[in-house]
Protein backbone atom coordinates (compact mmCIF):
# COMPACT_ATOMS: atom_id res chain seq x y z
CA UNK A 1 0.00 0.00 0.00
CA UNK A 2 2.63 2.34 0.84
CA UNK A 3 4.66 1.23 -1.68
CA UNK A 4 2.30 1.86 -4.28
CA UNK A 5 1.45 5.45 -2.83
CA UNK A 6 5.20 6.63 -2.33
CA UNK A 7 6.11 5.73 -5.51
CA UNK A 8 3.76 8.58 -6.53
CA UNK A 9 5.48 11.34 -4.82
CA UNK A 10 6.39 14.22 -7.26
CA UNK A 11 9.08 16.65 -6.58
CA UNK A 12 6.52 19.68 -6.40
CA UNK A 13 5.26 18.20 -3.34
CA UNK A 14 9.05 17.47 -1.99
CA UNK A 15 9.06 20.95 -2.69
CA UNK A 16 6.27 22.04 -0.54
CA UNK A 17 7.02 20.46 2.18
CA UNK A 18 10.78 21.44 2.09
CA UNK A 19 9.45 25.21 1.31
CA UNK A 20 6.59 24.97 4.56
CA UNK A 21 9.68 23.74 6.46
CA UNK A 22 12.00 26.08 6.02
CA UNK A 23 9.49 28.96 6.59
CA UNK A 24 8.11 27.56 10.09
CA UNK A 25 12.13 27.05 10.74
CA UNK A 26 13.03 30.77 9.82
CA UNK A 27 10.14 31.76 11.79
CA UNK A 28 10.96 29.93 14.67
CA UNK A 29 7.79 27.81 15.04
CA UNK A 30 9.56 25.14 16.25
CA UNK A 31 6.06 23.46 17.41
CA UNK A 32 4.81 22.94 14.42
CA UNK A 33 7.77 21.88 12.91
CA UNK A 34 7.94 18.97 14.80
CA UNK A 35 4.49 17.92 13.64
CA UNK A 36 6.41 17.46 9.93
CA UNK A 37 8.63 14.79 11.36
CA UNK A 38 7.28 11.15 12.15
CA UNK A 39 7.79 9.88 15.94
CA UNK A 40 11.17 7.71 15.01
CA UNK A 41 12.45 10.45 13.04
CA UNK A 42 16.34 11.93 13.52
CA UNK A 43 18.17 15.06 13.00
CA UNK A 44 22.42 14.63 12.14
CA UNK A 45 24.31 17.31 11.42
CA UNK A 46 27.78 15.28 10.28
CA UNK A 47 30.99 16.29 11.42
CA UNK A 48 32.53 18.64 8.88
CA UNK A 49 35.65 16.33 8.09
CA UNK A 50 33.47 13.06 7.91
CA UNK A 51 30.23 14.48 5.76
CA UNK A 52 29.16 10.83 4.78
CA UNK A 53 29.89 9.28 7.98
CA UNK A 54 27.84 6.95 10.34
CA UNK A 55 26.74 8.62 13.92
CA UNK A 56 27.14 5.17 15.89
CA UNK A 57 30.79 5.62 15.19
CA UNK A 58 31.72 8.96 14.43
CA UNK A 59 31.53 12.04 16.54
CA UNK A 60 28.82 14.21 14.95
CA UNK A 61 27.84 18.28 15.29
CA UNK A 62 24.60 17.25 16.15
CA UNK A 63 22.71 13.51 15.96
CA UNK A 64 19.05 13.90 17.41
CA UNK A 65 17.16 11.46 18.15
CA UNK A 66 12.96 12.31 18.68
CA UNK A 67 13.56 12.15 22.57
CA UNK A 68 16.63 14.52 22.21
CA UNK A 69 14.81 16.99 19.17
CA UNK A 70 11.87 17.42 21.30
CA UNK A 71 14.24 18.61 24.02
CA UNK A 72 16.41 20.45 21.60
CA UNK A 73 13.25 22.70 20.79
CA UNK A 74 11.91 23.35 24.42
CA UNK A 75 15.86 24.78 24.82
CA UNK A 76 15.57 26.80 21.83
CA UNK A 77 12.48 28.59 22.97
CA UNK A 78 14.07 28.96 26.82
CA UNK A 79 15.50 32.43 27.11
CA UNK A 80 18.35 30.66 28.91
CA UNK A 81 19.35 29.62 25.83
CA UNK A 82 21.46 31.84 25.65
CA UNK A 83 23.08 31.07 22.06
CA UNK A 84 20.03 31.96 21.08
CA UNK A 85 18.30 34.79 22.67
CA UNK A 86 17.99 36.95 21.77
CA UNK A 87 17.00 34.44 18.59
CA UNK A 88 19.27 35.04 15.76
CA UNK A 89 17.21 36.04 12.18
CA UNK A 90 17.67 33.26 9.69
CA UNK A 91 16.44 33.24 6.27
CA UNK A 92 17.18 29.77 4.27
CA UNK A 93 17.10 29.58 0.42
CA UNK A 94 16.48 25.92 -0.80
CA UNK A 95 16.88 24.93 -4.52
CA UNK A 96 17.75 22.12 -6.63
CA UNK A 97 15.41 19.89 -4.67
CA UNK A 98 15.44 16.07 -6.41
CA UNK A 99 13.92 12.84 -5.27
CA UNK A 100 16.99 10.37 -5.36
CA UNK A 101 15.55 7.50 -4.99
CA UNK A 102 12.03 5.51 -3.58
CA UNK A 103 12.48 2.17 -2.07
CA UNK A 104 9.57 0.42 -0.45
CA UNK A 105 7.45 3.41 1.85
CA UNK A 106 10.76 5.46 1.72
CA UNK A 107 11.84 8.12 -0.56
CA UNK A 108 14.88 9.36 -0.19
CA UNK A 109 15.46 13.01 -1.14
CA UNK A 110 17.84 15.68 -1.65
CA UNK A 111 17.85 19.70 -1.61
CA UNK A 112 20.95 22.44 -1.56
CA UNK A 113 20.85 25.23 0.98
CA UNK A 114 22.14 28.71 1.73
CA UNK A 115 20.81 29.83 5.37
CA UNK A 116 22.08 33.26 6.39
CA UNK A 117 22.13 34.08 9.38
CA UNK A 118 21.84 37.07 11.77
CA UNK A 119 22.22 38.13 15.11
CA UNK A 120 22.56 40.98 17.38
CA UNK A 121 26.20 41.46 18.45
CA UNK A 122 27.04 39.23 15.81
CA UNK A 123 29.00 38.92 12.47
CA UNK A 124 26.95 37.52 9.72
CA UNK A 125 27.58 33.69 9.29
CA UNK A 126 26.31 31.75 6.22
CA UNK A 127 25.84 28.19 6.22
CA UNK A 128 25.91 26.53 2.99
CA UNK A 129 25.62 23.05 2.45
CA UNK A 130 22.98 20.21 1.03
CA UNK A 131 20.36 18.18 2.84
CA UNK A 132 19.63 14.77 2.42
CA UNK A 133 16.09 13.47 3.79
CA UNK A 134 14.17 10.22 4.62
CA UNK A 135 10.39 11.12 3.45
CA UNK A 136 7.73 8.88 4.48
CA UNK A 137 3.75 9.09 3.52
CA UNK A 138 1.82 9.01 7.04
CA UNK A 139 -1.98 9.42 6.80
CA UNK A 140 -1.73 10.68 3.19
CA UNK A 141 0.86 13.38 4.05
CA UNK A 142 4.87 13.74 3.42
CA UNK A 143 6.67 13.49 6.71
CA UNK A 144 10.44 13.70 7.61
CA UNK A 145 11.65 10.51 9.27
CA UNK A 146 15.40 11.84 8.65
CA UNK A 147 17.25 15.00 7.77
CA UNK A 148 20.96 15.16 7.57
CA UNK A 149 22.28 18.65 6.74
CA UNK A 150 25.68 18.54 5.67
CA UNK A 151 27.64 21.58 5.59
CA UNK A 152 30.18 22.54 3.03
CA UNK A 153 32.46 24.43 4.95
CA UNK A 154 35.99 22.46 5.72
CA UNK A 155 35.46 22.86 9.16
CA UNK A 156 32.77 25.29 10.97
CA UNK A 157 35.69 27.91 11.81
CA UNK A 158 33.56 31.42 11.98
CA UNK A 159 30.46 29.44 11.41
CA UNK A 160 30.88 28.86 15.19
CA UNK A 161 28.26 26.98 16.74
CA UNK A 162 25.08 25.25 15.27
CA UNK A 163 22.74 26.67 17.68
CA UNK A 164 19.53 27.13 15.47
CA UNK A 165 18.10 24.05 13.16
CA UNK A 166 19.71 23.96 10.52
CA UNK B 1 40.80 50.63 51.45
CA UNK B 2 39.58 50.04 47.94
CA UNK B 3 38.32 46.76 47.40
CA UNK B 4 40.00 46.39 43.47
CA UNK B 5 43.56 47.67 43.16
CA UNK B 6 45.16 50.69 41.73
CA UNK B 7 47.81 48.86 40.24
CA UNK B 8 49.21 48.67 36.97
CA UNK B 9 49.76 44.91 36.77
CA UNK B 10 48.14 42.12 35.16
CA UNK B 11 47.65 39.98 38.19
CA UNK B 12 46.63 41.50 41.42
CA UNK B 13 46.55 39.19 44.38
CA UNK B 14 46.22 40.42 48.17
CA UNK B 15 45.91 37.63 50.36
CA UNK B 16 45.21 40.06 53.33
CA UNK B 17 42.05 41.12 51.57
CA UNK B 18 41.03 37.80 50.08
CA UNK B 19 41.18 39.26 46.51
CA UNK B 20 42.62 38.23 42.70
CA UNK B 21 42.15 40.26 39.85
CA UNK B 22 43.51 39.91 36.57
CA UNK B 23 43.70 43.02 34.35
CA UNK B 24 41.45 42.64 30.94
CA UNK B 25 44.00 44.50 28.82
CA UNK B 26 45.35 40.98 28.91
CA UNK B 27 42.23 39.93 26.72
CA UNK B 28 42.19 42.77 23.93
CA UNK B 29 46.12 43.91 23.87
CA UNK B 30 48.18 42.63 20.45
CA UNK B 31 51.12 43.23 22.16
CA UNK B 32 49.67 40.79 25.09
CA UNK B 33 49.73 38.19 22.57
CA UNK B 34 52.55 38.94 20.75
CA UNK B 35 53.81 38.16 23.83
CA UNK B 36 52.07 34.88 24.90
CA UNK B 37 53.27 33.19 21.86
CA UNK B 38 56.88 33.94 22.51
CA UNK B 39 57.05 33.54 26.99
CA UNK B 40 54.07 30.91 26.95
CA UNK B 41 53.70 28.73 23.66
CA UNK B 42 57.04 28.44 22.59
CA UNK B 43 58.10 27.59 26.20
CA UNK B 44 55.63 24.94 27.12
CA UNK B 45 54.20 21.63 25.82
CA UNK B 46 51.81 22.08 23.51
CA UNK B 47 49.49 19.39 22.49
CA UNK B 48 49.80 18.20 18.83
CA UNK B 49 47.86 14.53 18.53
CA UNK B 50 47.00 11.26 20.10
CA UNK B 51 48.71 8.43 18.48
CA UNK B 52 45.63 6.40 17.58
CA UNK B 53 45.14 9.11 15.25
CA UNK B 54 48.09 8.00 13.23
CA UNK B 55 47.64 4.44 13.78
CA UNK B 56 49.70 3.17 10.64
CA UNK B 57 53.02 3.33 8.97
CA UNK B 58 52.45 6.55 6.33
CA UNK B 59 49.46 8.28 8.09
CA UNK B 60 49.63 11.96 8.45
CA UNK B 61 47.01 14.31 9.82
CA UNK B 62 47.69 18.32 9.34
CA UNK B 63 47.39 20.82 11.37
CA UNK B 64 48.78 24.44 12.81
CA UNK B 65 50.69 23.89 16.13
CA UNK B 66 51.45 27.16 18.34
CA UNK B 67 50.70 28.70 15.18
CA UNK B 68 53.19 26.62 12.98
CA UNK B 69 52.05 24.23 10.19
CA UNK B 70 52.91 20.98 11.48
CA UNK B 71 52.59 17.47 10.08
CA UNK B 72 52.16 14.97 12.92
CA UNK B 73 53.03 11.67 11.41
CA UNK B 74 53.99 7.86 11.46
CA UNK B 75 56.87 7.03 9.31
CA UNK B 76 57.45 3.19 7.26
CA UNK B 77 58.93 1.93 10.39
CA UNK B 78 56.56 3.13 12.72
CA UNK B 79 58.03 5.98 14.74
CA UNK B 80 56.13 9.08 14.83
CA UNK B 81 57.01 12.43 14.00
CA UNK B 82 55.94 16.02 14.02
CA UNK B 83 57.56 18.19 11.54
CA UNK B 84 57.35 21.41 10.18
CA UNK B 85 55.09 21.93 6.75
CA UNK B 86 57.76 24.10 5.04
CA UNK B 87 59.92 23.55 2.37
CA UNK B 88 63.54 23.87 2.44
CA UNK B 89 63.80 25.25 -0.78
CA UNK B 90 61.22 28.12 -1.07
CA UNK B 91 59.10 27.77 2.27
CA UNK B 92 55.40 25.89 0.42
CA UNK B 93 53.53 23.57 2.16
CA UNK B 94 54.79 19.76 1.13
CA UNK B 95 51.69 18.45 2.20
CA UNK B 96 48.05 20.17 1.93
CA UNK B 97 45.79 17.79 2.79
CA UNK B 98 43.97 17.43 6.26
CA UNK B 99 44.82 13.67 6.90
CA UNK B 100 45.63 10.87 4.73
CA UNK B 101 48.51 7.88 4.06
CA UNK B 102 51.14 9.26 2.09
CA UNK B 103 54.95 7.38 0.99
CA UNK B 104 56.22 10.70 0.28
CA UNK B 105 55.94 14.26 0.66
CA UNK B 106 55.81 16.30 -2.54
CA UNK B 107 56.65 19.79 -2.86
CA UNK B 108 53.69 21.14 -5.89
CA UNK B 109 56.06 24.14 -6.37
CA UNK B 110 59.25 23.10 -7.92
CA UNK B 111 58.89 19.57 -6.95
CA UNK B 112 61.22 18.83 -4.03
CA UNK B 113 60.16 15.20 -2.54
CA UNK B 114 60.23 14.22 1.59
CA UNK B 115 60.29 11.02 3.13
CA UNK B 116 57.43 10.32 5.60
CA UNK B 117 60.22 10.80 8.54
CA UNK B 118 61.15 14.33 7.26
CA UNK B 119 64.63 13.42 5.10
CA UNK B 120 64.96 14.75 1.72
CA UNK B 121 64.30 12.30 -1.05
CA UNK B 122 65.17 14.16 -4.06
CA UNK B 123 65.75 17.58 -5.74
CA UNK B 124 64.95 18.35 -9.41
CA UNK B 125 67.98 19.52 -10.99
CA UNK B 126 70.07 18.77 -7.66
CA UNK B 127 73.17 19.28 -9.79
CA UNK B 128 72.61 23.01 -10.25
CA UNK B 129 73.86 23.28 -6.39
CA UNK B 130 77.49 23.78 -5.19
CA UNK B 131 79.21 21.51 -3.07
CA UNK B 132 77.78 22.87 0.25
CA UNK B 133 74.77 21.84 -0.52
CA UNK B 134 74.04 18.89 1.25
CA UNK B 135 70.63 16.39 0.76
CA UNK B 136 71.20 14.82 4.51
CA UNK B 137 70.61 18.65 6.35
CA UNK B 138 67.71 19.53 4.01
CA UNK B 139 65.05 17.60 5.50
CA UNK B 140 61.91 18.62 7.40
CA UNK B 141 62.51 20.63 10.39
CA UNK B 142 61.04 18.46 13.24
CA UNK B 143 59.80 20.43 16.21
CA UNK B 144 62.44 20.85 18.64
CA UNK B 145 61.03 18.48 21.08
CA UNK B 146 58.43 15.76 20.52
CA UNK B 147 57.44 13.48 23.66
CA UNK B 148 54.43 11.61 24.79
CA UNK B 149 52.96 10.20 27.60
CA UNK B 150 50.67 7.66 27.06
CA UNK B 151 49.95 7.97 23.48
CA UNK B 152 49.12 12.00 23.68
CA UNK B 153 51.68 13.37 22.12
CA UNK B 154 53.26 17.08 22.81
CA UNK B 155 55.84 19.37 21.06
CA UNK B 156 57.67 21.95 22.72
CA UNK B 157 60.20 24.64 20.91
CA UNK B 158 62.01 25.41 23.51
CA UNK B 159 65.35 22.84 23.61
CA UNK B 160 66.39 23.32 27.09
CA UNK B 161 62.58 22.41 28.16
CA UNK B 162 62.38 20.17 31.15
CA UNK B 163 61.10 16.48 29.67
CA UNK B 164 57.60 16.02 29.20
CA UNK B 165 56.95 13.63 32.21
CA UNK B 166 58.01 16.30 34.57
CA UNK B 167 56.42 18.78 32.98
CA UNK B 168 53.14 17.13 33.50
CA UNK B 169 53.84 16.38 36.90
CA UNK B 170 51.00 15.13 39.10
CA UNK B 171 48.78 16.26 36.05
CA UNK B 172 49.53 12.60 35.17
CA UNK B 173 47.97 10.83 37.47
CA UNK B 174 44.57 12.53 35.99
CA UNK B 175 45.75 11.40 32.97
CA UNK B 176 45.67 7.93 34.04
CA UNK B 177 42.39 8.07 35.93
CA UNK B 178 40.86 8.63 31.89
CA UNK B 179 43.13 5.79 30.61
CA UNK B 180 41.59 3.47 33.29
CA UNK B 181 38.74 3.45 31.70
CA UNK B 182 39.79 0.97 28.96
CA UNK B 183 40.24 -2.74 30.68
CA UNK B 184 43.46 -2.65 27.68
CA UNK B 185 44.66 0.74 29.17
CA UNK B 186 44.34 1.88 25.22
CA UNK B 187 42.35 4.74 24.67
CA UNK B 188 41.76 5.93 20.65
CA UNK B 189 39.89 9.40 19.51
CA UNK B 190 37.11 8.97 17.80
CA UNK B 191 36.52 9.56 14.09
CA UNK B 192 34.92 13.38 13.30
CA UNK B 193 36.54 16.62 14.88
CA UNK B 194 34.53 19.12 15.87
CA UNK B 195 36.42 22.41 15.01
CA UNK B 196 34.98 26.09 15.26
CA UNK B 197 36.33 29.40 16.22
CA UNK B 198 35.01 31.40 19.41
CA UNK B 199 35.10 35.27 19.14
CA UNK B 200 37.33 35.69 22.48
CA UNK B 201 40.08 35.40 24.01
CA UNK B 202 41.52 32.18 24.45
CA UNK B 203 42.23 32.26 27.79
CA UNK B 204 38.67 32.62 28.41
CA UNK B 205 38.20 28.80 27.48
CA UNK B 206 40.60 28.17 30.01
CA UNK B 207 38.28 29.32 32.79
CA UNK B 208 35.61 28.29 31.48
CA UNK B 209 36.25 24.91 30.92
CA UNK B 210 37.26 24.20 34.43
CA UNK B 211 34.83 27.11 36.00
CA UNK B 212 31.55 25.17 37.86
CA UNK B 213 30.05 28.19 39.08
CA UNK B 214 28.58 28.94 36.03
CA UNK B 215 26.81 25.77 35.72
CA UNK B 216 23.44 27.04 36.96
CA UNK B 217 23.55 30.38 35.17
CA UNK B 218 24.33 29.76 31.80
CA UNK B 219 23.35 25.89 31.32
CA UNK B 220 20.14 25.73 32.84
CA UNK B 221 18.37 24.96 29.56
CA UNK B 222 21.10 21.54 29.86
CA UNK B 223 20.04 21.38 33.60
CA UNK B 224 16.06 21.29 32.32
CA UNK B 225 16.64 18.56 30.02
CA UNK B 226 18.56 16.06 32.41
CA UNK B 227 16.17 16.60 34.53
CA UNK B 228 12.97 15.61 32.01
CA UNK B 229 14.90 12.88 31.38
CA UNK B 230 14.56 11.57 34.90
CA UNK B 231 17.97 12.70 36.82
CA UNK B 232 18.45 14.22 39.47
CA UNK B 233 20.06 17.31 39.32
CA UNK B 234 18.46 19.71 42.00
CA UNK B 235 21.60 21.39 44.23
CA UNK B 236 20.66 20.59 47.91
CA UNK B 237 20.31 23.19 50.20
CA UNK B 238 22.75 25.74 50.66
CA UNK B 239 25.03 24.43 47.88
CA UNK B 240 25.52 25.84 44.20
CA UNK B 241 25.79 22.15 42.32
CA UNK B 242 23.82 19.07 42.99
CA UNK B 243 27.22 17.57 44.42
CA UNK B 244 30.08 19.32 46.46
CA UNK B 245 33.41 19.04 44.04
CA UNK B 246 36.60 20.34 44.18
CA UNK B 247 39.23 22.25 42.31
CA UNK B 248 42.82 21.22 42.39
CA UNK B 249 46.16 22.56 41.84
CA UNK B 250 48.43 20.03 40.41
CA UNK B 251 51.51 22.13 40.15
CA UNK B 252 53.15 23.59 36.98
CA UNK B 253 49.99 25.93 35.85
CA UNK B 254 47.96 22.48 35.54
CA UNK B 255 44.27 22.14 37.54
CA UNK B 256 41.41 20.08 37.09
CA UNK B 257 37.96 19.95 39.06
CA UNK B 258 37.16 16.76 40.70
CA UNK B 259 33.82 16.27 41.07
CA UNK B 260 31.88 13.91 42.60
CA UNK B 261 29.62 12.81 39.14
CA UNK B 262 25.57 12.80 38.97
CA UNK B 263 25.13 13.52 35.44
CA UNK B 264 26.16 9.62 34.49
CA UNK B 265 29.19 8.19 32.53
CA UNK B 266 29.24 5.83 29.95
CA UNK B 267 32.02 4.11 32.08
CA UNK B 268 30.30 3.12 34.33
CA UNK B 269 27.55 4.93 36.00
CA UNK B 270 23.91 4.39 34.75
CA UNK B 271 20.97 7.33 34.23
CA UNK B 272 18.00 6.94 32.40
CA UNK B 273 19.08 8.90 29.45
CA UNK B 274 20.80 6.07 28.40
CA UNK B 275 17.69 3.65 28.46
CA UNK B 276 16.88 0.78 30.66
CA UNK B 277 18.44 -1.37 27.86
CA UNK B 278 22.01 -0.19 28.77
CA UNK B 279 22.03 -1.17 32.81
CA UNK B 280 23.13 -4.31 31.92
CA UNK B 281 26.01 -3.45 29.81
CA UNK B 282 27.21 -0.19 32.12
CA UNK B 283 26.87 -3.20 35.20
CA UNK B 284 29.19 -5.59 33.75
CA UNK B 285 31.43 -2.56 32.68
CA UNK B 286 31.44 -1.76 36.45
CA UNK B 287 32.32 -5.17 37.36
CA UNK B 288 35.43 -5.10 34.74
CA UNK B 289 36.43 -1.84 36.73
CA UNK B 290 36.30 -3.25 40.28
CA UNK B 291 37.77 -6.84 39.47
CA UNK B 292 40.67 -4.98 37.68
CA UNK B 293 41.70 -1.77 39.46
CA UNK B 294 39.65 -2.82 43.08
CA UNK B 295 36.70 -1.12 44.31
CA UNK B 296 37.97 1.89 45.71
CA UNK B 297 40.31 2.66 42.19
CA UNK B 298 37.02 1.37 40.20
CA UNK B 299 35.02 4.24 41.94
CA UNK B 300 37.31 6.73 41.27
CA UNK B 301 37.46 6.78 37.41
CA UNK B 302 33.43 5.40 37.04
CA UNK B 303 32.11 7.73 40.05
CA UNK B 304 34.37 11.27 39.58
CA UNK B 305 34.13 13.79 36.80
CA UNK B 306 37.25 15.53 35.81
CA UNK B 307 37.92 18.60 34.05
CA UNK B 308 41.57 18.72 33.79
CA UNK B 309 43.50 21.69 32.20
CA UNK B 310 46.56 21.12 31.35
CA UNK B 311 48.82 24.67 30.80
CA UNK B 312 48.17 26.32 28.79
CA UNK B 313 45.79 24.98 26.26
CA UNK B 314 45.27 21.63 26.45
CA UNK B 315 41.39 20.54 28.21
CA UNK B 316 40.40 16.85 29.13
CA UNK B 317 36.87 16.58 30.25
CA UNK B 318 36.03 13.42 31.55
CA UNK B 319 32.61 13.87 31.99
CA UNK B 320 29.18 13.16 30.09
CA UNK B 321 31.93 11.63 27.71
CA UNK B 322 35.56 12.38 27.45
CA UNK B 323 36.71 15.40 25.35
CA UNK B 324 40.16 16.49 24.37
CA UNK B 325 40.45 19.76 23.16
CA UNK B 326 42.79 22.25 22.34
CA UNK B 327 42.81 26.17 21.62
CA UNK B 328 45.17 28.32 19.86
CA UNK B 329 44.44 32.49 19.60
CA UNK B 330 44.33 33.63 16.38
CA UNK B 331 44.04 37.14 17.41
CA UNK B 332 43.20 38.56 20.77
CA UNK B 333 39.72 38.58 20.55
CA UNK B 334 39.31 34.85 18.15
CA UNK B 335 40.44 31.54 18.94
CA UNK B 336 40.34 28.16 17.27
CA UNK B 337 38.95 24.93 19.15
CA UNK B 338 39.53 21.63 17.90
CA UNK B 339 37.81 18.82 19.67
CA UNK B 340 37.58 14.99 19.49
CA UNK B 341 36.07 12.50 21.42
CA UNK B 342 38.39 10.09 23.25
CA UNK B 343 37.02 6.26 24.11
CA UNK B 344 38.31 2.77 25.24
CA UNK B 345 39.38 0.96 22.14
CA UNK B 346 37.92 -2.08 23.13
CA UNK B 347 34.33 -0.51 23.28
CA UNK B 348 31.50 -2.68 21.83
CA UNK B 349 29.03 -0.88 18.78
CA UNK B 350 26.45 -0.16 21.62
CA UNK B 351 28.99 1.37 24.02
CA UNK B 352 30.80 3.02 21.58
CA UNK B 353 27.18 4.81 20.57
CA UNK B 354 26.33 5.50 23.84
CA UNK B 355 29.63 7.53 24.41
CA UNK B 356 28.80 9.70 21.45
CA UNK B 357 25.12 10.13 22.40
CA UNK B 358 26.34 11.52 26.05
CA UNK B 359 29.12 13.41 24.56
CA UNK B 360 26.64 15.28 22.36
CA UNK B 361 24.15 15.99 25.15
CA UNK B 362 26.35 18.40 26.67
CA UNK B 363 29.01 18.98 24.57
CA UNK B 364 30.36 20.59 21.07
CA UNK B 365 28.78 23.20 18.75
CA UNK B 366 25.54 21.50 18.35
CA UNK B 367 25.28 19.89 22.37
CA UNK B 368 23.04 21.47 25.35
CA UNK B 369 25.61 23.62 26.80
CA UNK B 370 28.90 24.72 24.61
CA UNK B 371 27.16 26.88 22.79
CA UNK B 372 26.17 28.52 25.68
CA UNK B 373 30.02 28.19 26.85
CA UNK B 374 30.31 30.73 23.65
CA UNK B 375 27.74 32.59 24.09
CA UNK B 376 28.81 33.44 27.83
CA UNK B 377 32.60 34.14 25.93
CA UNK B 378 32.01 36.36 23.08
CA UNK B 379 29.74 38.50 25.43
CA UNK B 380 32.74 38.74 28.10
CA UNK B 381 35.34 39.57 24.98
CA UNK B 382 32.41 42.22 24.39
CA UNK B 383 32.30 43.42 27.44
CA UNK B 384 35.75 44.16 27.61
CA UNK B 385 35.99 46.74 24.61
CA UNK B 386 35.28 49.04 27.80
CA UNK B 387 38.52 47.28 30.16
CA UNK B 388 39.95 50.91 30.67
CA UNK B 389 37.09 52.20 32.23
CA UNK B 390 36.14 48.54 33.76
CA UNK B 391 39.59 47.14 34.08
CA UNK B 392 39.31 44.46 36.35
CA UNK B 393 38.02 40.67 36.30
CA UNK B 394 37.79 39.16 39.53
CA UNK B 395 38.63 35.73 40.77
CA UNK B 396 38.72 35.93 44.05
CA UNK B 397 36.23 33.32 45.15
CA UNK B 398 37.41 30.94 47.72
CA UNK B 399 40.84 32.95 48.44
CA UNK B 400 39.73 32.66 52.61
CA UNK B 401 40.23 28.88 52.32
CA UNK B 402 43.25 26.82 52.18
CA UNK B 403 44.18 25.18 49.31
CA UNK B 404 42.92 21.24 49.59
CA UNK B 405 39.42 23.24 50.63
CA UNK B 406 38.86 25.19 47.07
CA UNK B 407 35.62 24.25 45.71
CA UNK B 408 35.03 23.75 41.97
CA UNK B 409 32.78 26.25 42.36
CA UNK B 410 35.59 28.36 43.44
CA UNK B 411 37.82 30.39 41.56
CA UNK B 412 41.36 28.77 43.31
CA UNK B 413 42.29 26.38 40.76
CA UNK B 414 41.58 29.34 37.86
CA UNK B 415 43.72 31.37 40.00
CA UNK B 416 46.54 28.37 39.27
CA UNK B 417 46.25 29.02 35.76
CA UNK B 418 46.61 32.87 36.12
CA UNK B 419 49.79 32.70 38.83
CA UNK B 420 51.57 30.49 36.20
CA UNK B 421 50.87 32.70 33.30
CA UNK B 422 51.83 35.66 34.85
CA UNK B 423 54.92 33.76 36.43
CA UNK B 424 56.28 32.81 32.64
CA UNK B 425 55.33 36.23 31.05
CA UNK B 426 57.25 38.46 33.79
CA UNK B 427 60.27 35.48 33.46
CA UNK B 428 60.67 36.69 29.67
CA UNK B 429 60.05 40.65 30.27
Amino acid sequence: MNEIVATTVSRAEVEDLFYHEADLLDSWRLDEWLTLLTDDAAYYVPPNDRPDADARYTLFTIADDMVRLRERVIRLKDPNCHAEYPLSRTRRLIGNVRITGIESDVISAAANFIIHRFRHNDLLRVFVGHYRYKLKRQGGRLKIAERRAILDAEELGLLGSVSFIL
Amino acid sequence: MNYQPSSHDFVVENPEQQTFFVNREVFVSDDVLEHEKRAVFDRCWIYVGHASEIKNPGDFKTRPIAGRPIIFCRDREGEVHALINCCRHRGALVCREREGNARQFYCMYHGWTYHPDGRLKSVPGADAYGSAFDQKEMGLVAVPRLEAYRDFYFANFDRDAVDLQTYLGKAKDYIDLVIDQSPSGKMQIIAGTQEYDIRANWKLLVENSVDDYHLISTHSTWLNYMRNSGVNVTPPKGELLPTRGFGRDLGNGHLTTDNPNYRGRPVARWISVYGEDAKADIEAMRNELVGRLGSARAARVADTNRNLCIFPNLVINDGSSVTVRHFYPIAPDRMHVTAWALGPVEETEAQRARRLHAFLTFYGPGGFATPDDVAALEAAQLGFAAWREVPWSDLSRGMGKASDQQLATDEGHLRVFWRKWSEMMEARA
